[in-house]
């Protein structure tokens, strides 16, 4: 067992620890929008140490640096939020419970984010 | 918007969708150039009513700085998040937000938003119709300006540099 695989091995754990670590915040955050900062952040990390051990171990077994596993990660950090900002956004829509701890006033959407009021589209109020 | 009828809409993206491609396929074989150049051709000219004009990075230095410390941030921000959820019966502060924005264009204002959630404890919820503010739900915070003025400086600062000055 060569360094390079060692250090694959603790990279694997760790990562599993975090994407464990995110699922769990699942179920001990108490309302919809505390629950999304678990996958965004945590199961990145995670996924991204999984990525590291694989490109490790292939990079020892075929000498040759994969670029792959690189992209995945791309991926990754370009969707999370995309999707973390949908789901919130649907959250606000359908007012959903907050936590009763939940500070900050500017909470509800205004009339035109809701639907009330037609609004132009960005684009054809934009010259 | 950018103006349609062109074989190639916007160049820098057709050049990096090829490179993806390539790298995804592992290989430089001349089908795989082939069918890669027809998707970098075919998918701006499907896509590219989406698009805004591409903006200039002015400062590209800058730029990889602070691609650096939002790497470093995220890593922070993984171990932040996975000790506050660990220890759950602590009583976490959640908050939400309402971020005043300075960038304007929309590209900026989607790469601050994406920072934002995939930096310390915060994500952001909504961007107000008007793009003047954003709506950010922070897990355990303490003193929300301060929030805000550190988004501001860390954050926002440098990528009106980047872009937009």
């Amino acid at each position: 067992m060569t360094f390079i695989d060692t250090l694959a091995a603790i990279l694997l754990i760790v990562g599993g620890a975090f994407a464990f670590t995110g699922s769990l915040g699942m179920v001990v955050l108490r309302d919809f929008y505390m629950r999304l900062h678990g996958p965004t952040k945590v199961t990145t990390l995670g996924i991204g140490c999984m990525l590291i051990a694989s490109m490790l171990y292939f990079w020892r077994l075929d000498g040759v640096i994969s670029i792959q596993e690189m992209l995945i990660t791309l991926f990754l950090f370009i969707t999370a939020p995309v999707s973390a900002h949908l789901l919130a956004k649907t959250g606000l829509h359908m007012r959903l419970k907050r936590a009763d701890k939940t500070r900050g006033d500017p909470l509800e959407l205004r009339q035109e984010e809701v639907g009330d009021k037609p609004v132009p589209h960005p684009d054809h109020s934009r010259s | 918007m950018i103006r349609p009828r062109r074989w190639l809409p916007t160049p820098v993206l057709s050049l990096l969708l090829l490179a993806v491609w390539l790298l995804l396929a592992h290989s430089i074989a001349p089908g795989q150039i082939l069918l890669g150049g027809i998707l970098a051709v075919v998918i701006p000219l499907v896509t590219y009513r989406f698009w805004d004009a591409p903006l200039r990075i002015h400062r590209p230095w800058l730029l990889l700085r602070f691609l650096i410390r939002v790497i470093g941030d995220i890593i922070v921000a993984n171990f932040e998040v996975a000790y506050l959820i660990i220890n759950f019966r602590r009583s976490m502060r959640p908050h939400f937000i309402e971020y005043p924005l300075m960038l304007e264009e929309r590209f900026t204002i989607t790469l601050l938003a994406s920072t934002i959630t995939l930096t310390p404890g915060t994500v952001s919820a909504n961007l107000r119709m008007d793009g003047q503010s954003l709506l950010i739900h922070a897990l355990d915070v303490d003193d929300p300006d301060a929030l805000v003025a550190q988004i501001r400086q860390r954050y926002e600062q440098p990528l009106k540099e980047i872009y937009e000055c």
